[in-house]
């Protein structure tokens, strides 16, 4: 029933040019959300789709006034948003419960600081935590609950305060599949009846077939900055199914626009690789799952051509773990990723078929010549008489990039790597690279 | 709303009188009763305390047991409401931060005996009445109780997880709500156990904060720890056999009505989400939980709580990210101001002692504390030998665990001073060296903090470790290298600070000892203080200088060597 929302309607909420930049230590700013619009109707779910670090988290903590915008502006019910407001409540990834209070308290707390009569707080309370499935667990501690159960106290809490705008932050991504599952679709139930105190929700996600199964609209973010590049509107009425083909044909459509790569950047072959500096923020993949990432896509029924949706499902992995993983690969020019599908190329192919030694020097031969990070610190241990160097040598370079901590994962990327290709080793007590493995 | 379906524990707020009620009811009335004894006492005047000098019979020790018990709550009481408004203050604002944390710093390195150049302040408050000596005795404690407590809180608010914090202000928490919701529960676990800690630290200074002296006065405050200076002018060994059998008393009786329930309710405090093993309720939080007139009393406290807990309004100001540069100007006035009044205070501080104190002194001050230094550093080397492979052995035991560890906590707890008929008789019989002999003094009290957190680390090894390294064979020196030394490493760390620390501040009390009419003396810094602060009137520009040069070594070591060790353990050794 709420396939469609009448466009007529005012937004309940709207996003107007949000940019968000944090300061570096050095005083450089570090864009992570930039020129973001985005209007929330009542009667609809959004979904945020994008990978880890597209500042879709950031974007919400944003709209619930817990991290103000650098620029632009959040308007709620055509009020600036700059604190967080009364009627915007959020349910959060690791349900941020209060571990010392029972269910019933940590439900009550919304109520509590809005200064709610005691009859009234708890009446309320009561019927939220029968709404969302818990009766009987009132007097529990979140410990004694499974995360299933938790997250339910996560919903009743951020329901039982009546807000118009629901904010939910991957919500169901730390449970496990079934689990997910089964609040999916007892939250769609609710939402479906009309049960649920709520005018609109948002949420950030980056599991695609539950975007897919739970959403009205969908946004999908790019990293670095993070930006809204696309809206898909999903037209399916609920309940949806995983296996109708127009639900595929939706996914595949996703996974086609969140691997299209930004128009300038398409015009030469040398250009389709990012990373050509060593100001490139890695995101830590393993080489265990590059090499088994190559391995599936070389097998039947791939054949060196794989469609993502498909490699992802096969391989039980998520946007989060997948898309790192592609695009590692085509870094490392083992791979080309466009239009949903993933390429081997030749090197790939090569590393598929290699074993042992042979595929650590393919690997070795590439992440020097095409990681220019890798060659970096390969030519300072050479260059020096001592062979070793601090990592907080390398850290500083990076930081005039990147922030603090994209930093560091970059470099723990790159000591991955490059102690998997024994291109050189790093000694953590000392924190150092050196170009001799320890005996 | 089905009303009927309500569950029981919502409910139960009928009044049906208990079993629990009437052994409440008897503990509540014997505490009143015990608080306004106290109270007559603390109206008196010196001039009667002087008159009723301190006595040894076993019979008066009850009546001083008390006192020194209520001196100690008072004390922690004070300390409780010091760690929630200075920590509070030094995590909230960062301003205020940059002086209090290291204030604290220096503050927790000064010998507590340096504190009671203030006595005098405080008897000068009420001339004639005792109340004016009983508050310079609370202070005395105080400083002995509330450092540990305030870093300990302020360490918890820094580390509340974000996103408890941003579940706090999404559901619009006043800050009065989100310091009794969020702060407190969160830092209460790590809380109690300063506390603890705090409580044997007021112990084991009990006789230093009872027997003062003001001028030309000695006063004695009735309680145990005067008992105890009595009975080491006295040379009676008796008198402190049954000085220990009260303290004990005391100890257990704080371990039961206090911090057993205390731990027992932090549990439920803890963020480990699991359901832990439960551990059986002590009875004083059974009857606090299963006594209805208890129950009531703790329903109107909450609710007067809540009361406060006003509904936040929106903060309607702009909260940018950046700061302004107005703010920034702010700051830079700031910490302007905070290094003019350091210049300032060094200016003064150097002037004062160099009115009294020839420069020369201060590199003779400086050797003394090299000496302490070096019996701290051996003591500190001989504790570990001992105690990380007695704590490893007990901590892989449960059960032993479970015996050792209060009996640990109460020799945290004896004063020195208990000792000093022992180690000084000894002293002159074997014509033995006060420079080396006096030294295991330091140590007594503080030794076990090693025992305690080794015992923590050894019980802390997964099974799954243990059952590897015993599936590889790993026996002898290697299961103690690979396994053991490296699992406790970082526990035994923490507590070999907690044990340096405490043992400067013995020395204090340690390099000159008495024995009735006998008193031996160490070189050291410690000796050097307390002989300044024996003279009458008090020398103070060398209580201040040896104070200083103390703090100043003590909080170097932290600087240079104990934290860059810890934070090496840490990463070396923890798991993820």
């Amino acid at each position: 029933m709420n396939a469609v929302a009448p466009l007529s309607l005012a937004p309940l909420l709207d996003v107007q040019g949000v940019n968000k930049s944090f300061r570096k230590p050095d005083g450089d700013e570090l864009v992570v959300l930039e020129n973001v619009n985005l209007s929330l109707r009542p009667g609809e779910i959004v979904g945020l789709l994008g990978r880890s670090g597209s500042g879709k988290s950031t974007l919400l903590r944003c709209i619930a006034g817990l991290d103000p915008p650098t620029g632009g502006a959040v308007n709620y019910l055509g009020q600036e948003v700059l604190a967080p407001a009364a009627g915007i409540t959020m349910v959060f990834q690791s349900f941020a419960l209060f571990p010392w209070l029972t269910v019933l308290q940590n439900v009550q707390l919304g109520l509590e600081a809005l200064g709610v009569p005691e009859a009234e707080m708890r009446r309320r309370s009561l019927q939220a935590i029968d709404l969302i499935g818990l009766d009987g667990f009132e007097s529990a501690y979140p410990r004694e609950l499974s995360g299933g159960m938790r997250q339910r106290v996560g919903f009743a809490r951020a329901l039982v305060v009546h807000p118009s705008i629901l904010l939910m932050d991957e919500p169901f991504s730390a449970l496990d599949v079934l689990t997910a599952e089964t609040l999916r679709s007892d939250f769609l139930d609710l939402w479906g009846e009309g049960q649920l105190p709520i005018k609109a929700v948002l949420m950030v996600t980056h599991n695609i077939e539950e975007a897919v199964q739970m959403c009205d609209r969908l946004l999908i973010f790019s990293t670095n900055p993070g930006r809204v590049v696309s809206e898909i509107h999903v037209d399916l009425p609920q309940p949806r199914h995983a296996h109708d083909p127009r639900f595929r044909a939706l996914i595949d459509r996703v996974y086609v626009e969140m691997t299209v790569r930004p128009a300038a950047a398409r015009s030469s072959k040398a250009e389709r690789f990012p990373g050509t500096g060593i100001g490139t923020a890695l995101t830590h993949v393993s080489s265990n799952v590059l090499q088994g990432l190559m391995e599936a896509v070389n097998e039947p029924p791939y054949n060196g051509k794989a469609d993502l949706p498909a490699i992802a499902q096969e391989l039980h992995m998520e946007v989060d773990d997948l898309f790192p993983a592609a695009e590692a690969l085509q870094l490392l020019r083992f791979a080309e990723v466009e239009g949903g599908d993933m390429r081997l190329t030749e090197a790939g192919l090569q590393f598929a078929r290699d074993d042992g030694d042979e595929r650590k020097k393919l690997f070795a031969r590439h992440l020097i010549t095409y990681v220019p990070l890798a060659a970096h610190v390969r030519r300072v241990l050479d260059e020096r008489s001592t062979h070793s160097a601090r990592k907080s040598r390398f850290a500083d370079e990076l930081e005039d990039y990147m922030s603090e901590e994209a930093a560091e994962e970059t470099l723990r990327t790159i000591i991955s790597w490059g102690r998997y290709a024994e291109v050189f080793a790093y000694d953590d007590s000392h924190q150092a690279f050196s170009l001799e493995n320890p005996v | 709303m089905r009303l009927d379906r309500l569950p029981l524990a919502v409910l139960r707020n009928r009044y049906v009188p208990g079993g629990w009620d009437v052994l409440a009811f008897v503990l509540v009335f014997a505490f009143f009763v015990y608080l306004a004894q106290a109270a007559r006492g603390l109206t008196g005047s010196l001039a009667h305390l002087e008159a009723t000098p301190i006595s040894l019979d076993p019979h008066a020790l009850v009546g001083y047991a008390a006192r020194t018990g209520l001196r100690m709550l008072v004390a922690l009481a004070c300390s409780l409401l010091f760690t929630f408004t200075y920590a509070t203050l030094a995590a909230k604002s960062r301003r205020a931060e940059v002086l209090l944390v290291p204030l604290l710093d220096f503050l927790q390195s000064v010998p507590i005996l340096s504190f009671s150049i203030v006595i005098i302040f405080f008897v000068q408050l009420t001339p004639g009445r005792v109340a004016g000596a009983e508050f310079a005795a609370i202070f005395l404690i105080f400083t002995s109780q509330a450092w540990n407590m305030a870093f300990s809180f302020y360490h918890s608010l820094r580390s509340i997880p974000d996103e408890l914090v941003e579940a706090a202000r999404n559901f619009q928490l006043s800050p009065w709500m989100r310091f009794w919701r969020l702060e407190v529960p969160f830092a209460m676990p790590p809380l109690i156990w300063n506390m603890m800690m705090s409580v044997s630290g007021g112990w084991f200074f009990v006789v230093a904060s009872e027997a003062l002296t003001v001028g030309e006065n000695r006063i004695a405050l009735p309680g145990v720890g005067s008992y105890i200076a009595l009975a080491n002018d006295q040379r009676d060994y008796a008198a402190i056999g049954w000085a220990i059998a009260a303290m004990f008393v005391v100890i257990l009786l704080f371990d039961q009505l206090i911090f057993r329930p205390l731990i027992a309710s932090a549990d439920w405090f803890r963020l480990e989400q699991e359901t832990g093993q439960t551990a059986n309720s002590p009875w004083a939080l059974t009857m606090m939980r299963r006594s209805h007139i208890l129950g009531m009393i703790g329903r109107a406290f909450a609710g007067a709580l809540r009361s406060g807990m006003r509904p936040a309004r929106p903060a309607a100001q702009p909260v940018r990210a950046h700061e302004s540069r107005g703010s920034r100007l702010a700051d830079l006035a700031w910490y302007a101001l905070l290094i003019a009044l350091g210049l300032l205070a060094l200016w003064k501080a150097a002037t004062f002692i160099r009115g009294d104190v020839p420069v020369g002194e201060v590199r003779h001050v400086i050797v003394l504390g090299l000496i302490t230094l070096l019996r701290v550093a051996v003591l500190i080397a001989l504790a570990s030998l001992i105690w990380v492979p007695v704590g490893v052995w007990v901590g892989m035991r449960p059960r032993v665990a479970q015996i050792i560890q209060p009996v640990a906590q109460f020799l945290a707890a004896f004063p020195t001073n208990l000792f000093f008929g022992f180690v000084v008789s000894a002293i002159v019989l074997f014509h033995l060296t006060p420079d080396i002999w006096l030294s295991p003094l330091m140590i007594l009290g503080t030794q076990w903090y090693i025992l305690f957190n080794v015992i923590v680390g050894a019980s802390a090894i997964s099974p799954d470790l243990r059952y590897a390294s015993e599936n590889l064979g790993l026996t002898g020196w290697l299961w103690w290298k690979r396994l053991a030394l490296p699992a406790v490493f970082p526990f035994y760390v923490t507590g070999a600070i907690t044990a340096a620390g405490g043992s400067w501040n013995a020395s204090v009390a340690a390099e000159v000892v008495s024995w009735g009419r006998e008193t031996v003396t160490a070189h050291g810094l410690g000796a050097y203080i307390a002989a300044a602060q024996s003279t009458s009137p008090p020398d103070l520009p060398r209580v201040v200088l040896g104070t200083v040069v103390l703090s100043v070594f003590v909080v170097t070591l932290n600087r240079v060597f104990w934290r860059p060790l810890y934070a090496r353990a840490e990463r070396k050794f923890r798991l993820s």
